[in-house]
């Protein structure tokens, strides 16, 4: 199976601070790849990168085969890649039904993914003529996921979708996102510090230290592997 | 604080007003024959020191005691829904009413310029949420184009109007490329610049602008090719009215009426177009529309030139009343008043922006004769308006999109500035 995306030796800075040196992944159509690493390792970097802001200093970066890594942030976005960004970053003030619309308009799509993210995630229904900054924190990640998956996206980015939510609420999210990528065949690119639960979810991981790639292998391989338990999982205790 | 503590603080104050006033108030010079003679006015003193202590005072002991927040009774709220098709009966009556003279009809037309520029300036602030301090540069764009053309190319009103609107929104454009990367105060800095560099052009630039004595015999405009003289061929002849001078005012008049309505229809529409939304989302949150995909760029040039081609309809419109434009029309402190008509009306809400155009300008009016009380009651007026409703008169946001009913967004969501 070819590549749905493919860096290949990507290197790129955050502000004056190198985040990412000689980076390369690969996610195949179908799969869901977990990227995780501590703070400040350079994960939301490199999903920002692969968005072309900041944009990438060496190595290139493919799309379903096209050489996206020079094309404006709106034209990544246009060719079938959707993010949930870090932190959630709904629009407050608007309602949920409108948040949800956004992410289909701003590309120019008439939004009628509309039931199926509503089925998805039947709390945003319940919810839709309410603002969304009066949403719970997971209702808010669920919103920020619906307004990405609103554009039909072949390839969806998620910045840490545990962020600050309660287990349940997580397991909630995670069990969403399995539904998405085995029902509707979503290839998800998830970054995680939930390294336990990540790689649990994930077919595929990639441990990023010091924006490097250190290790690559299957969920269950990394799992298993002592680094990791020891690094990421508090030595397995989980 | 306690009692004592109190009193011995604002004893310290009173200590402090009397060193100050002393000197400043207490001896004064008066011009006598043969030089000048020193009169103290010891009384003065005494009470501005008194003021200080028992104001002080006043402050230590109800401190900690917060200002009511005013929220409308339910009966006045419900009628605010009326409010607007109220207004706008009004303001399509008001040269017909019994008590309405030249002028009053002229104070109608200043209200209703600041209510279209509030509007033009809503979008960038109130939608777009960039805070543009020197929107009166696109006023002035205006103005002078519809001047220049005119005067020079003998090009009429309605000709020049669109043109001095495509100028304004250009250099709307051309003010937006710089400012792309900036947001807040950053880049309020940079357009209160910019607002300063046009008006300093237009001073300067001496053969095109006429400099500090800018241009005057701007032709006035007519209707359908009928001008509002008392010749022949004129409005009242053609109609077979008598010549009568109210009669270009009543003209001036809906035709600002007519562009500010102009305004607020486009400005009602494109909310529900994706690119309002757009805006709105930007004012929300600028990373996470660049995460759907958005394109920033293109999203904040839209707002900055469809704010400023309004303005320079606005210009135009000024310039054809005066028939005389100057740079002294267009200093920072009008920047000021059209920003201050939008925040004190309720960011984003185009009833707020035309009550507050209303109340400042209207109102100021008022207090003509009060003279130089005029300015202070017009600041003390913005210091309650934001005490009792933080988030301008009409603090509501109503949703672009619903299912069924439209349920506005109550003041308490709408956030503070920004």
């Amino acid at each position: 199976m070819s590549a749905l995306l493919r860096m290949e030796g990507v290197a790129a800075n955050y502000g004056a601070v190198q985040a990412l040196l000689d980076v390369s992944i690969h996610v195949d159509q179908g799969e869901i790849v977990t990227l995780i690493g501590a703070n400040g390792a350079g994960k939301s970097t490199l999903l920002m990168t692969l968005c072309g802001d900041p944009r990438a200093r060496a190595g290139s970066i493919a799309f379903d085969g096209e050489d996206i890594t020079t094309l404006p942030t709106h034209a990544i976005m246009r060719r079938g890649i959707a993010q949930a960004p870090e932190g959630r970053r709904v629009f407050p003030r608007m309602t949920v039904r409108e948040n949800l619309m956004m992410g289909a308009e701003a590309l120019g799509q008439p939004g009628d993914e509309l039931p199926r993210v509503l089925a998805l995630f039947p709390r945003l229904e319940e919810r839709i003529a309410q603002r969304a900054g009066t949403l719970s924190g997971g209702e808010q990640q669920m919103l920020a996921i619906g307004r990405a998956l609103m554009s039909k996206p072949r390839l969806l980015l998620l910045d840490e979708p545990s962020l600050g939510l309660a287990p349940l609420v997580v397991k909630q999210i995670f069990g969403a996102i399995r539904r998405l990528n085995a029902e509707a065949g979503v290839t998800v690119l998830l970054v995680e510090q939930n390294a336990n639960l990540a790689l649990r979810l994930a077919h595929r991981g990639y441990v990023l230290v010091n924006g490097r790639i250190t290790m690559a292998g299957s969920g269950a391989e990394l799992l298993a592997r002592e680094e990791i338990r020891d690094a990421y999982l508090g030595g397995g205790a989980h | 604080m306690t009692p004592v503590a109190a009193v011995r603080d604002a004893g310290l104050a009173a200590l402090v007003a009397f060193g100050l006033f002393a000197p400043l108030v207490g001896l004064r010079t008066d011009v006598v024959e043969g030089g000048l003679a020193l009169r103290g006015r010891w009384d003065d003193v005494a009470w501005l020191v008194l003021l200080a202590f028992v104001g002080r005072l006043a402050l230590l002991l109800l401190a900690g005691r917060r200002l009511p927040r005013l929220t409308l009774p339910a009966p006045l709220a419900r009628a605010g829904q009326y409010a607007a098709p109220f207004f706008l009966g009004l303001a399509l009556l008001l040269p017909w009413l019994p008590f309405i003279e030249r002028y009053e009809l002229d104070l109608g037309i200043l209200v209703l310029t600041y209510v279209m520029l509030g509007w033009g300036l809503n979008i960038v602030v109130g939608l777009a949420g960039l805070l543009d301090l020197g929107y009166v540069a696109f006023y002035a764009v205006g103005a002078y184009s519809y001047a220049l053309l005119s005067l020079t190319y003998g090009l009429s009103f309605w000709v020049c109007l669109p043109l001095a609107g495509i100028l304004a929104a250009f250099a709307g454009v051309l003010l937006g490329f710089p400012v792309l990367r900036l947001r807040g105060d950053y880049l309020a800095i940079v357009t209160l610049a910019f607002g300063e560099i046009i008006r300093v052009v237009l001073t300067n630039w001496t053969e095109l602008t006429g400099g500090p004595n800018g241009l005057s015999g701007i032709p006035r405009p007519g209707l359908f090719g009928l001008s509002f003289t008392s010749e022949e061929g004129g409005f009242a002849d053609f109609f077979g009215l008598d010549y009568d001078p109210v009669h270009r005012v009543i003209f001036l008049y809906y035709l600002i009426l007519g562009l500010a309505l102009l305004t607020n229809w486009v400005t009602l529409r494109l909310r529900r177009q994706p690119l309002g939304r757009a805006w709105e989302a930007l004012r929300e949150d600028e990373i996470a529309c660049r995460a759907l995909g958005i394109n920033v760029t293109v999203t904040k040039l839209t707002a900055f030139a469809i704010g400023a081609m309004f303005a320079g309809f606005a210009g135009s419109f000024f310039a054809t009343r005066q028939a005389f434009v100057s740079p002294e029309s267009f200093t920072f402190i009008e920047s000021a008043i059209i920003l201050a008509i939008v925040v004190l009306g309720g960011m984003g809400s185009q009833l707020g922006v035309a009550v507050a155009a209303l109340l400042l300008i209207g109102g100021t009016e008022l207090f003509r004769d009060l003279a130089e009380w005029r300015m202070l009651i017009f600041g003390a007026a913005m210091v309650v308006i934001m005490v009792v409703r933080p988030r301008g008169l009409v603090g509501t946001r109503t949703p672009s999109i619903a299912l069924g009913e439209k349920r506005a967004i109550g003041g308490t969501y709408v956030s503070e500035g920004h």
